[in-house]
């Protein structure tokens, strides 16, 4: 990192130590399932083993009858209740809004994916609700599965949902209105590069598994849920307002110290709206833990795309228009996020870093008996970045001419820019973070590198890839023109005791970002104290007053925004007060290292007198403001932010058996401003762990029957130590975000954006070295598939 | 039900368990000692890894009569009484090798076991090391630049932190 910042002791820049730390390390941690409610109960979910059917019979008194066991619930008892909603509603190409179907918290008549909820057994054990599941009698009509995307959408394809159309959920095209320019602008081309290729399903597999704990207090009315989410107040709003119909101010939903996300616990599920429920009908806490099993059926899954991308050249390589064709996996049911995934998360981010003037992207998102897909580390644009870089990456194979090189030239080097797709990117350098990724990925060394491979009897491949993405989610009212069902802004209120100490609470929430330290050292900054005197409170709708949760790199953006505005509110009244104590004009006083002092005198006051003057008024001007120094903000951005970056792969390949090893791994990312250095390596190299495990080694597979194949971690390989290498990162370049009061960009989706086809350029040009005529592999690419690529 | 008896962190601890309870589950729900987690049930993440007798072990993977009469150690007992982080808990901090910390009770349990037979592994022997610990976060590099600086390497070489 460059000196300048590693230099900074405390405050904005600062590599601060993790506070969160100490309680993680010595085993005191608070997540969900360390929660024990009195009298609590527990229940376990009959969950379908079948893809697609009919329940015919579900006989439970037998089961009912069992030791322990307290009641069973199955979809007849949720006829009165809503179904689990979705946040967003896109509009097809045609003006149609989308087919939403019903998804109900236990299957009522169909089951539609393995996993699917059917029945819920209470009890006073865990074993014991676990036994009495096994001894409900089920009668399950199999009907046939659609699993394929493409056999889904053919003709007479059964239907996912009976009282849908079909199983397309939208006919999706963006810009509608540029399809035609596209289309002339490549029959004008002087050369057009195609690729097919699949963006392949994952599991996020934080390493915590979902819990929700639902308790309910008969002498108030009011319900509580504990859960493992990334935004326990969307969940309150989804679960209160759209399932159970409690009123906010009569639920509290807590996410307590929360074990990973990665946006598989941005979405509200069945468990949760369960667990409420039952709490209230059976007048007990109720708690369900999932197994790891049973996350890979439940959990919503991520990416799972199909395309077809098209990318046309004139005569001097520069990119004149792109066109992509995209099936997207909805899977059964419509998560809550699902539908803007590959539309408004992807279809925005197709120019890329580059200054195309014409994309047209369609997308036919799909309905399948698989479990839903929804968000995931990058969310649309992970897929948006592999398409891009690939086809980038074989135009620059057929021309002959360098990839580094065809990327540079067609770099956007002028902001403001705005996009053939909609968004408006207000600064970046792509030619800087190129220059940077070079000098740290040491490009000049790898002939030198790729000999020594060779000696060894290895194939040796370097990759290379831009991406762009948009954070800070989002503009409300720009999404809520796309469809989105919720605002996106944030709030904080700051409180500060009267000892001066400040208790800030914020709807972001950290589950493993590290705000607890970073977002101290903002505020600490701006009032100039020891930022231990700042603490933060999370992750509870009975504090910060409306909170719209962590994902798509937004909590510093939004988040960090509405509390450096209510941070700026307490200044000016701080001040106000501070005036009246050393009798001078409130335009006078200035803040400096926590001491407020008037202009061009020496006279001064020290945070802490100020803090203390408030409520403490002996001495106030109560006349002109109120006793007391709290205050409240909520910020909502007036666009995206635009982190951007370059990364570069170097691979050496097995001849003999297709094996694939990352021999080195570097990212030059742009996120504007810093707070914390430290925390933000650490989200790369996360991001680019769990990038690599994409294009290397995770797939999730179902067969044709909707049977999951990769059900736990014997048959889904997540990527461990050994996989990866030391990850050189760096992100010196920094132009700072034009609208947000930190000038931050975020960084939490990066790594996972930018590193797929960075292993998969340097995978092929490795096979290419050894005369291989490859052009692209899918992910994962395993030692089989490989092989199999050497072989053809 | 059946009586198990055994030392967990150097104080006695005892309680009524079934034929099939989980080490793991003794320690989190009989117990009450919540920071050994639990991460899979296929025996794969190691977020469940506590001492016996002195040896890492999966404690999702053994009974807890099993450990009748045995030595435990778990995350809880690893830092000094007065709360000073141990070698491996404080390199963990300082090289931010850890983010949502689900994963980190095992790893700071099986860093300890390596470097008890191995006192100053290579990058290598750790990774190889921690096959069985499975981190969703920090994509290994942090933890691996920790064990490395608990055992007392030179780090400063390795890219940033
Ligand atoms: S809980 Fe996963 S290995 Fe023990
Ligand atoms: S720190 Fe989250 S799983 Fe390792």
């Amino acid at each position: 990192m460059p000196k300048d910042i590693d230099a900074k002791e405390s405050g904005i820049g600062a590599a601060s130590k993790r506070r969160e730390d100490i309680r993680f390390l010595s085993g005191t941690g608070n997540y969900t399932d360390d929660i024990n409610l009195n009298g609590q109960a527990y229940v376990h979910f009959l969950r379908s083993d079948v893809a697609h059917g009919r329940i015919t019979s579900i006989e439970t008194a037998e089961a009912a009858a069992m030791p322990g066991v307290l009641r069973i619930f199955t979809g007849a008892d949720f006829e009165g209740v809503g179904s689990i909603p979705c946040g967003w509603q896109v509009t097809d190409r045609f003006g149609e809004v989308m087919q939403e179907p019903a998804h109900p918290v236990l299957a009522q008549g169909k089951v539609r994916h393995v996993g699917d909820p059917i029945a819920a057994v209470v009890a006073e054990t865990a074993e014991a609700a676990r036994d009495a599941a096994e001894a409900i009698e089920l009668d399950i009509e199999e009907l046939p599965a659609v699993v394929d995307m493409k056999a889904a959408l053919a003709e007479g394809a059964p239907k996912v949902h009976d009282d849908l159309t079909s199983n397309l959920c939208y006919d999706w095209g963006f810009v509608e209105d540029n399809k035609a320019a596209v289309n002339a602008a490549f029959e004008a081309a002087a050369h057009v590069t195609s690729l097919e290729l699949v963006n392949n399903r994952l599991v996020a597999n934080p390493m915590e598994p979902r819990v929700a704990v639902g308790d309910f207090n008969r002498a108030t009315g009011d319900s509580t849920l504990y859960t493992t989410s990334q935004n326990p107040h969307v969940i309150r709003l989804l679960m209160g307002a759209f399932v159970l119909g409690i009123p906010e101010h009569k639920l509290r939903v807590v996410a307590p110290d929360v074990g990973g996300g990665f946006g598989s616990k941005i979405f509200h599920y069945a468990e949760e709206a369960f667990c409420t429920f039952a709490a209230k009908a059976l007048n007990r806490a109720v708690k369900w833990t999932s197994s790891r099993s049973e996350a890979f059926m439940s959990d919503a899954h991520g990416r799972d795309h199909v395309t077809k991308i098209e990318l046309a050249l004139d005569a001097d390589n520069n990119f004149t228009a792109l066109r992509t064709d995209t099936l997207a996996n909805m899977g059964a049911y419509l998560s809550t996020f699902a539908p803007s995934v590959p539309t408004w998360l992807h279809g925005t981010l197709m120019a890329g870093n580059y200054k195309t003037p014409l994309i047209y992207v369609n997308v036919k998102a799909v309905f399948t008996n698989t479990v839903p897909v929804d968000a995931y580390r990058g969310a649309g644009r992970p897929e948006a970045t592999f398409q891009l870089e690939r086809v980038i990456d074989k135009a620059a194979l057929e021309l002959g001419v360098d990839p580094i090189a065809l990327r540079r030239q067609n770099f956007i080097t002028e902001f403001p820019y705005a996009t053939p797709v909609a968004v408006e990117y207000d600064t970046g350098d792509y030619v800087a973070t190129m220059d940077k990724l070079e000098e740290i990925a040491d490009i000049a060394g790898f002939a030198a590198r790729r000999a020594e491979s060779e000696r060894a009897g290895k194939l040796r491949g370097l990759g290379v890839n831009c991406y762009i993405e948009a954070c800070g989610i989002a503009p409300s009212n720009l999404v809520g023109q796309l469809g989105a069902r919720a605002g996106l802004y944030e709030s904080a209120t700051v409180r500060v005791n009267a000892t001066g100490g400040i208790v800030v609470m914020t709807g972001s929430h950290s589950h493993g970002q590290g705000h607890e330290t970073s977002f101290p050292q903002v505020i600490a900054s701006m009032i100039g104290i020891d930022e231990n005197m700042v603490e933060i409170e999370h992750g509870d709708t009975n504090n910060a007053p409306m909170g719209m949760g962590t994902y798509g790199s937004r909590s510093l953006a939004v988040g960090g925004s509405a509390m450096v505005r209510a941070t700026e509110k307490i200044i000016a009244k701080a001040k106000k007060i501070a005036a009246h104590l050393m009798e001078a004009a409130d335009a006078d006083i200035e803040l400096k290292d926590g001491q407020f002092s008037v202009a061009g005198t020496d006279k001064s006051v020290a945070w802490g007198d100020v803090t203390l003057a408030a409520y403490v008024p002996h001495n106030y001007p109560l006349e002109e403001i109120e006793p007391g120094l709290e205050e409240t903000a909520f910020y909502d951005p007036s666009n995206f932010t635009y982190p951007s970056g370059a990364y570069a792969c170097e691979v050496e390949v097995d001849p003999e058996t297709g094996k694939v090893s990352i021999a080195r791994f570097a990212a030059a990312d742009d996120f504007g401003n810093i707070v914390n250095p430290m925390i933000v390596d650490g989200q790369v190299h996360g991001g680019i762990g769990q990038g690599i495990g994409q294009a290397l080694l995770e797939g999730c597979v179902y067969d044709e029957n909707g049977q999951l194949l990769s059900a736990s971690f014997m048959d889904y390989a997540m990527p461990r130590a050994d996989d990866v290498p030391f990850y050189e990162v760096d992100h010196s370049c920094q132009t700072p975000c034009t609208h947000n009061p930190l000038g931050v960009k975020g960084c939490g989706e990066a790594g996972a954006i930018g590193s797929p086809p960075a292993v998969v350029n340097a995978v092929v040009n490795a096979l290419r070295s050894a005369g291989k005529d490859v052009t692209h592999i899918d992910m994962p690419l395993s030692p089989a598939r490989v092989w199999a690529a050497m072989q053809g | 039900m059946t009586k198990v008896t055994m030392t967990v962190n150097g104080k006695a601890a005892s309680g009524e368990v079934e034929g099939r309870t989980l080490l793991v589950s003794f320690l989190r729900e009989t117990l009450g000692m919540t920071g050994t987690h639990v991460g899979c049930d296929t025996s794969q993440c190691g977020a469940c890894v506590v001492h016996v007798d002195g040896k890492a072990v999966k404690s999702c993977a053994m009974l807890a009569l099993e450990a009748e009469g045995a030595e435990v150690a778990t995350i809880e007992g690893q830092a000094a009484a007065d709360g000073t982080l141990n070698t491996i808990q404080a390199a963990f901090q300082e090289h931010h090798g850890l983010q949502c910390g689900f994963c980190t009770p095992g790893m700071v349990m099986s860093a300890a076991a390596l470097l008890k037979d191995n006192p100053k592994p290579s990058e290598a022997e750790i990774r190889h090391y921690l096959e069985g610990n499975l981190c969703r976060c920090t994509g290994y590099h942090n933890i691996v630049k920790a064990i490395m600086a608990a055992s007392g390497q030179d780090v400063s070489a390795i890219a940033a932190e």
